[in-house]
């Protein structure tokens, strides 16, 4: 039996308002616990919610970026259940009028193919506080920090249909909401949460197999491997003749495994019904095109742009425009040396690596794009060999200088003097005759052993190109 | 439309209300007697009518995004039933 | 006594040096003192913060810096948020809630320079018609103290009928104002639904609560109405309506009024005597030059109904709050979560909160939601539908505030849905966000009878200034009991 998996993914996007979705207290991170809830995020009697504007805009400009409709007139919902770190007993979000309706992700898959994604819908509710269940004796500690920040939760439509594809979307996701400045997306932190709606059913069929529902993913990595445990778990199931329970499940990434919450199989009857301390969020066309007006160039277009402009493959452009940052530094480094192919080689091969190993964003490089820009001139213009130009670059890592300081101080200045190099060439070929022999004999690659001992008797200055030039011309007469 | 004790009890679960046995028999009886007085209005044809969530017809104000509320939380946790370190205590929750 | 006096009078009073504020709240502290044991017209009565006010507001006055409620002793409904001061709204939930912030209304008072004399009884969280459901016990009706002043603001109602303060706020949500006006012989007045913030104002039904005052006459209302009213940012329902100075029109002569007469109003429920009074008062308007009419109200038989999903759905969640985390009532030594939060609820609220939350619950609940929450609101719009179409031919609605007079206390204690038809007249104008009014317009074996009076949206003006002509030429509002 060949099976189909169907997923679907809700993913909340903490955004990045300076203060609460309904209240003017802060949401900073990193505060002392219940420092940043004023008597609105206590839920003190008498306290009433009035809507943060920016965070309007923020959604407004997701449903943008991504062609949706956008809702006109808005509502928001009591959502009513009880849990500690719900100080009303309610969270007020968006049910049946979000302000952001139907829209589409284009996500770029590994082979370089791009499948279209459907949003259902995104909309806004209030953040929970933190419960802190170690360090107080048997009680729980509940800080309320967080409780009312602003989040946009945005639903895809169930068209995802592997692991990959949902790593994909989720990666397109994050960088789509970095461009737009809305959140910093920060799984890890937890201000880009992901749960999955998994189910399967059998391939060629339409109608949709019972689903359960994945908590608790905070990577990307971690998407991947918990969808495909569950996919493994729910298939097992139906082959030995049983039935998928349609329930929640949180995903335990040391087991690599997906456990069922007991907490929540009772179903929760949430008891929607509109806000009556809000009243309907009513924006007009002149608000929607202010928006628009800041939207930046998005990722798929600077993509193109790249491709264009810089004669960039479709996947270097893809990589460089993921992330604006890089994407950003990429170009200033263009500007710098007019060279795009190297300084996409650089950025993506050298300068990434190093990030990573340090764990490093591109933001706080320890090499400045004008600075990188300056050390990829000077192998343009022949003064170092790219070889040489790595040296320099780990100096530079090192903070030893510039480019040019570095150069000058290491004595690293190619030999591009045709007589120099001519000298060596020499040299080495009257000590070396039985490799003369060897390469006349018809050896041709043994003209490797002759740039070797020529780039030693240089210290590897002579520019290996006229180097390469110059020893056939003379091993060929 | 009489209420039986299940509703009862699935009611006070979700408002997080204990009974006692009496009181949701009580419950029960008040309930059915209230739904009486509720349901006179279905003899009145809605169809076409629209709800009013609002008395007036007035739209979302709209607040700047600004701090402006400063850490009160010393004050604010003096009446606290139950506080330690900064935080709120309550009977351990099992997740 | 001065303290038997209205607010206009002692305002003048206090203007002219004929007695200060410190003498007055004086007054008023000792009267509370001798009388409230028995009334129980106040949970908390605020004797140090009332002389600090009313020696600052004296102060004040001797600078040339008074204004016209400067040093005028009113009382608060105990669920407006007073900072520092407890705030129980009649609940054993909030029984040791002192409130960190001020209401907006208090807000305005204090600003104002009023001396708030202390904090009134209520039925546990504005929901009743008698005040009975109090944590505090029931406040007697200062006409006869077998009797129940109504509900919710009962002590509000009794505190200015007893002349224990020359003014006090209250709430209305589906006639808490009104109908305990009307069983106290006292002027009541619910403003416009977002005439009034109700930032700080504890919340029972938040699309129909109201904040409104309760005095001794249309003029009194007016100069707290004054006090009270305009736009507040933090309530996002309230209203940007521009302020009226509401005495300004008081004098207004009636010639031409249009009072219209809900048919439906004068049925089978309304006692013959109650019916032979307020047909006697309106009778007077037309002496005044108005002229009266019939008018239609085909829906009000079903807001009751109406009402009693929408309040108690809304109160459901408002309450969901109160469960032992952050502040107010927790139960002793729970064992778990499930166990605080089931004996804190189930001990902190009273029967009738108890049994609201589960209509409200019930109604809101999977499968119920379109029959009874979205059917409501549908009969709400039907209701509102009703009035506009009625004022486009008249220009106040008129009719009896309460079915009956004052009920013996504990005597509708068996059946909710017979004390939910007290607020028979009352409710419809919540429903629709209308202002409304009830003054004394006769006795009925010497217990007060109520006329309410309904406006248009925002017209508070005109429903002061019809009520004030009334009591130009009555004496229904000076009358006092015993």
């Amino acid at each position: 039996m060949e099976w189909e998996t169907v997923i679907g993914l809700e993913v909340h996007v903490q955004l990045s308002t300076a203060s609460k979705l309904f209240s003017g207290t802060s949401t900073a991170f990193g505060a002392e616990p219940n420092t940043q809830a004023n008597i609105y995020d206590l839920a003190m009697p008498g306290t009433l919610p009035v809507l943060n504007q920016e965070a309007l805009r923020m959604a407004v400009k997701f449903g943008l970026a991504i062609d949706a409709e956008i809702g006109k007139k808005s509502v928001f919902d009591r959502k009513n259940y009880f849990y500690p770190d719900l100080p009303k007993g309610y969270q007020t979000s968006q049910l049946d009028f979000p302000t952001v309706g139907k829209g589409e992700l284009v996500i770029d898959m590994e082979d370089g193919s791009h499948k279209t994604i459907g949003v259902t819908r995104a909309h806004m509710e209030e953040d929970a506080g933190k419960s802190l269940h170690e360090d107080f004796h048997g009680k729980t500690g509940i800080d309320l920090n967080r409780a009312g920040t602003p989040l946009l939760e945005i639903v895809s439509e169930p068209d995802i249909r592997s692991a990959k594809e949902a790593v994909a979307y989720l990666k397109k996701l994050h960088s789509m909401i970095l461009y737009l400045g809305i959140s910093d997306g920060d799984m890890s932190q937890g201000s880009m949460r992901c749960d999955a709606n998994v189910s399967v059913r059998p391939k060629g069929t339409t109608e949709l197999g019972t689903r359960t529902e994945i908590k608790n993913i905070n990577s990307f990595r971690f998407v991947e491997k918990a969808i495909n445990i569950e996919v493994e778990r729910q298939i097992d199931i139906i082959e030995d003749g049983g039935r998928i329970i349609q329930e929640t499940r949180l995903y335990d990434s040391e087991r690599n495994e997906t456990r069922s919450m007991r907490s929540k199989e009772v179903a929760n009857d949430y008891r929607y019904f509109p806000e009556p301390d809000l009243l309907p969020v009513v924006i007009d066309d002149a608000f929607i095109e202010s928006v628009r007006e800041t939207l930046p160039e998005l990722p798929d277009i600077k993509r193109a742009r790249f491709q264009e402009q810089y004669g960039l493959s479709e996947y270097d452009a893809m990589v460089l425009a993921a992330d604006l940052a890089t994407a950003n530094y990429f170009e200033e480094v263009v500007a710098g040396c007019d060279d795009a192919k190297l300084s996409a080689n650089w950025v993506m091969g050298d300068l990434q690596a190093v990030l990573n190993k340090n764990e490093t964003p591109i933001s706080q490089s320890p090499v400045a794009a004008k600075d990188l820009a300056g050390l990829i001139s000077r192998i343009k213009d022949n003064t170092i060999s790219s070889k040489i130009a790595k040296t320099v670059f780990e100096a530079m890592l090192a903070g030893e200088g510039d480019a040019d300081a570095i150069i000058e101080s290491k004595g690293l200045k190619q030999v591009t003097d045709t007589g120099a190099i001519e000298a060596m060439v020499d040299e080495v070929i009257a000590n070396n005759p039985d490799q003369v022999q060897q390469y006349k004999d018809g050896k041709e690659q043994v003209i490797g052993f002759f740039v070797g001992q020529v780039m030693k008797a240089s210290q590897g200055k002579a520019n290996p190109g006229q180097v390469n030039q110059m020893l056939k011309e003379k091993l060929s007469s | 439309m009489s209420i039986e004790l299940a509703d009862v009890e699935n009611i006070a679960h979700l408002a997080r209300l204990h009974l006692s046995d009496a009181e949701k028999q009580e419950a029960a009886n008040s309930m059915t007697d209230i739904l009486g007085l509720i349901d006179q209005m279905q003899s009145v044809n809605t169809d076409n009518v629209e709800p009013l969530a609002h008395a007036f017809d007035a739209v979302q104000r709209l607040r700047k995004d600004e701090v402006t509320e400063s850490n009160h939380r010393d004050e604010l946790q003096k009446i606290a039933p139950e506080t330690d370190q900064g935080l709120f205590l309550v009977p351990k929750v099992i997740e | 006594m001065m303290i038997d006096s209205g607010l206009a009078d002692i305002s003048r009073a206090l203007a002219d040096g004929s007695i200060s504020s410190v003498e007055l709240t004086q007054d008023y502290l000792k009267r509370i003192a001798a009388e409230n044991t028995d009334l129980n017209a106040y949970i908390t009565v605020c004797d140090e913060l009332a002389l600090a006010q009313a020696k600052a507001a004296d102060e004040k006055r001797s600078n040339g810096n008074a204004g016209v409620f400067t040093g005028i002793p009113i009382a608060h409904k105990d669920l407006f948020c007073t900072n520092g001061v407890r705030t129980s709204c009649g609940s054993r939930m909030l029984d040791n809630f002192i409130a960190p912030y001020d209401a907006f209304i208090v807000e305005r008072f204090n600003e104002a320079g009023a001396v708030t004399l202390g904090k009134t009884n209520m039925d546990e969280f504005a929901m009743g018609s008698s005040n009975e459901t109090s944590f505090y016990g029931p406040v007697k009706n200062p006409w006869d103290r077998t009797r129940v002043p109504g509900g919710s603001s009962g002590g509000s109602a009794a505190a200015v009928a007893g002349r224990l303060c020359a003014g006090a706020t209250a709430t209305d949500t589906g006639g808490s104002i009104r109908q305990p006006a009307s069983f106290t012989g006292i002027t009541g007045l619910k403003p416009t639904y977002g005439r009034v913030s109700r930032w700080g104002m504890v919340a029972f039904a938040s699309s129909l609560d109201q904040a409104g005052t309760m005095t001794q006459t249309a003029e009194d209302a007016a100069m707290m109405l004054n006090v009270m009213a305009g736009t507040d940012v933090k309530d996002s329902t309230c209203s940007n309506a521009p302020v009226e100075d509401y005495t300004a029109n008081l004098d207004k002569p009636l010639d031409g009024l249009r009072i219209g007469i809900p048919v439906e109003h004068f049925s089978d429920g309304l006692d013959s005597e109650m019916e032979k009074a307020i047909r006697a008062a309106i009778a007077e308007f037309e002496k005044l030059g108005a002229v009266v009419k019939e008018v239609n109200l085909d829906n009000s038989h079903l807001s009751v109904s109406a009402y009693y999903v929408i309040a108690p759905a809304e109160a459901s969640a408002n309450l969901s709050r109160y469960d032992g985390v952050r502040y107010g009532y927790r139960c002793d030594n729970p064992v778990d979560l499930e166990d605080m939060y089931k004996r804190t609820r189930s001990e902190g609220f009273g029967a009738e909160v108890k049994r609201r939350i589960m209509v409200g619950t019930y109604a809101l609940s999977a499968g119920y939601y379109d029959a009874y929450y979205i059917k409501a609101q549908k009969i709400r719009r039907l209701i509102k539908n009703d009035f506009q179409k009625a004022f486009e031919e008249v220009d106040v609605i008129m009719g009896p505030t309460s079915p009956h007079t004052a009920f013996p206390i504990g005597s509708k204690n068996d059946d909710p849905v017979t004390m939910y038809l007290e607020d028979i007249y009352t409710i419809a104008v919540n429903l629709a966000g209308l202002p409304g009014l009830s003054i004394p317009a006769g006795l009925v074996n010497n217990l007060p009878v109520g006329l309410q009076i309904v406006g248009k949206d925002f017209a508070e003006s005109q429903l002061l200034n019809v009520a004030h002509k009334f009591q130009q030429v009555t004496d229904w509002h000076t009358r006092q009991p015993g």
